[in-house]
């Protein structure tokens, strides 16, 4: 198949001259060849994840007798008691609660730090600040989740009442962990400001502050706010971590510091001990898939901003 | 040179991830169709003396050591020890994809309603009994429930020590996902009833985990197997006999539950060689002792599917 596409291509490169059948037509047609088959395994892969996690995660819909409504509104989880009941709503509610309160703590704090490498001090930034940051990225996240559990919630336990763990340690704990994500992509969108725009308003006299609040902040809002949406949706979709520090208890909870639970958390703490096929199982992948909707959502999201940088 | 090694390298990369999909296809379909059918390759590796086991993270450490020392023993096989969770390696083993299934509960029990037919097909190898003791935080001032006093704990009719004899000090619930395998040797042998997920108890699957919470969490309880005890924590007598090996050999305590080897069908070659040295004295009188499960032999009751004990 790659191959008739690629032949009138190469034909036109032989027409051009130097005839016979030339080093580069050859490389033209192993290299064209190469990345579609890459391209085409690409979509093939991601249908296929797709349609595995949908048709999993329909079953309990479709043939075991749960409803949506239940699924998405309903108040109690009890999967193996004698009248199972799948109310995934705390859930819902945990895995929101803790991405933006992530976003809360981790977005002034990426966005200043983004403002410092590059209109304040860009050497120190980009010589000591910005691998410090991106080193962030490369912790994995047990480690955060050991750290958490072992700093994070007895802290909380020792200040606040309750356990200690809940949505308050599960956004703390994220909030580091998408601080790189919001500070590599608003420091790209400061760093490709145009300088003219920023030089004509030093030249009208504005202060170096005046500048960064009234001009470069609003011209990059919709990149900055790319960063963060891009932040909850990594927040959305950390699993261990979280499980580690919320407690995991399938309610919705009265406070920041009692036990929560997230998506994420259930899916790993009871995907190992279900049989695959059982509608304990099948309801686990029903999470998966309003998980998936969810990512699609928020790229979703992040492209309505991207056209508006372009617009702007 | 470079160039083609590149996309041999791709091309090997990509012909293995599409086998994946494949399978995962396969599975689906079967899923879908919630047929007992299985599409997978049947155990043909134990006759050229490779096969693996998967399932219960909590035989693991004991089937990892064994299996060293099998493969020491019989340098032709090869045995690939996986852990998963008791669910997956129940699934798995039924579908053919691992050879040993490990489990911490009978097959009847997970392998229920559409799938019974599947526990059916599968053959019991017990390796060795886990038992599993209440544990408490070491400051709630009590050191023996009654089974009553457990239940009310569980099911939040006590949420205070004092109720039960000991400080004042709010109950921490330290419980497991509902479809854990100790969760549901603890709520058989020691609640004898199915326990709720509370608003404000914590839910950990890791032991590792549930033990750290409960030694610094002030007013903690939860439930561990004897291996994972030591000085940090509490084990609680239940209604007056303590937590120990003995104990439970001579069937006074009676919080415990069989260690199971799952095979489709009877085992033959390499497997069957296996599972016989794995109940042999070699392993039984020493590694089973040394990571703290109960060797079988020891046992003076044994215990049916329904839960009946009787002596032996």
């Amino acid at each position: 198949m790659n191959l008739t596409q690629t032949r009138p291509a190469a034909d036109a490169v032989a027409k051009d001259g130097r005839g016979k059948f030339p080093k580069h037509k050859l490389e033209e047609l192993r290299g064209r060849g190469y990345v579609m088959f890459c391209v085409l395994l690409l979509i093939v892969i991601i249908f296929s994840i797709v349609y595995f996690i949908a048709s999993r995660g329909l079953t309990p819909f479709v043939s075991q007798g749960v409803s949506v409504g239940e699924m998405l509104g309903g108040l109690k989880w009890s999967p193996e008691a004698d009248t199972p009941r799948f109310g995934a709503l705390p859930f819902l509610f945990g895995s929101f609660a803790t991405s933006l309160l992530a976003a809360i703590i981790a977005a002034p704090l990426g966005i200043c730090a983004a403002i410092f490498m590059t209109e304040m001090m860009p050497k120190v930034g980009k010589n000591i600040l910005q691998p410090a940051i991106e080193l962030l990225a490369g912790v994995p996240s047990v480690v955060y989740g050991f750290v958490g559990l072992s700093v994070v919630v007895p802290f909380l336990r020792d200040v606040f009442p309750g356990q200690g763990v809940g949505i308050l340690a599960g956004g703390i704990v994220l909030s580091v962990m998408i601080l790189p994500t919001i500070t590599t992509v608003a420091t790209d969108a400061l760093r490709s400001l145009p300088a003219g725009l920023k030089e004509g308003s030093y030249a009208l006299g504005a202060t170096r502050w005046q500048t960064i609040s009234r001009l470069v902040i609003p011209t990059t809002l919709p990149s900055l706010m790319t960063g963060v949406v891009l932040g909850i949706a990594r927040a959305f979709g950390e699993a261990l971590a979280v499980q580690m520090v919320i407690g995991n208890a399938p309610h919705i909870p009265h406070s920041l510091t009692q036990s929560a639970a997230t998506l994420t958390s259930i899916i790993t703490l009871s995907m190992g001990n279900t049989t695959s096929g059982s509608l304990h199982n099948n309801a686990l992948w029903s999470l998966a898939l309003i998980l998936l909707i969810m990512t699609f959502l928020f790229v979703f999201v992040v492209r309505l901003l991207e056209r508006r940088v372009k617009h702007a | 040179m470079k160039k083609s090694l590149l996309v041999l390298t791709t091309l090997a990369l990509s012909i293995s991830l599409a086998a994946c999909g494949k399978n995962n296809n396969a599975n689906n379909a079967n899923a879908g169709a919630s047929s007992g059918a299985s599409s997978s390759a049947p155990a043909s590796a134990a006759v050229s003396g490779a096969f693996s086991a998967a399932g219960s993270t909590a035989l693991q450490p004991l089937v990892d050591q064994a299996s060293k020392k099998f493969m020491d023993l019989n340098k032709d096989v090869t045995i690939t020890v996986n852990g998963g969770g008791s669910g997956a390696g129940l699934s798995q083993v039924s579908e053919g994809t691992v050879q040993i299934g490990n489990s911490d509960v009978f097959a009847e029990e997970k392998l229920k309603d559409a799938d019974a037919d599947k526990a059916k097909e599968l053959v019991d190898h017990q390796v060795a009994v886990v038992s599993i003791a209440a544990v408490s935080n070491k400051d709630v001032g009590v050191d023996n429930l009654t089974k009553a006093q457990l239940v009310d704990i569980f099911t939040g009719k006590v949420t205070n020590w004092k109720d039960v004899g000991g400080k004042d000090q709010k109950i921490v619930l330290v419980n497991r996902p509902a479809s854990s395998g100790t969760r549901a040797t603890f709520e058989n042998f020691a609640l004898g009833a199915k326990s709720e997920d509370l608003p404000d108890s914590i839910t950990e699957d890791a032991s590792g985990t549930v033990r750290k919470l409960v030694s610094e969490t002030p007013g903690a309880i939860g439930y561990l197997a004897l291996s994972y005890l030591d000085d940090t924590i509490q084990a609680l007598k239940y209604e007056g006999v303590e937590p120990t090996a003995e104990n439970v050999a001579s069937g006074t305590y009676p919080v415990w539950a069989y260690e199971h080897m799952y095979t489709k069908g009877q085992p033959e070659g390499a497997v069957k060689a296996f599972l016989d040295y794995m109940l042999s004295d070699e392993i039984q009188n020493t590694d089973v002792k040394d990571l703290g499960y109960i060797p079988v032999s020891d046992m003076k009751v044994t215990r049916d599917v329904e839960g009946k004990v009787s002596n032996k």
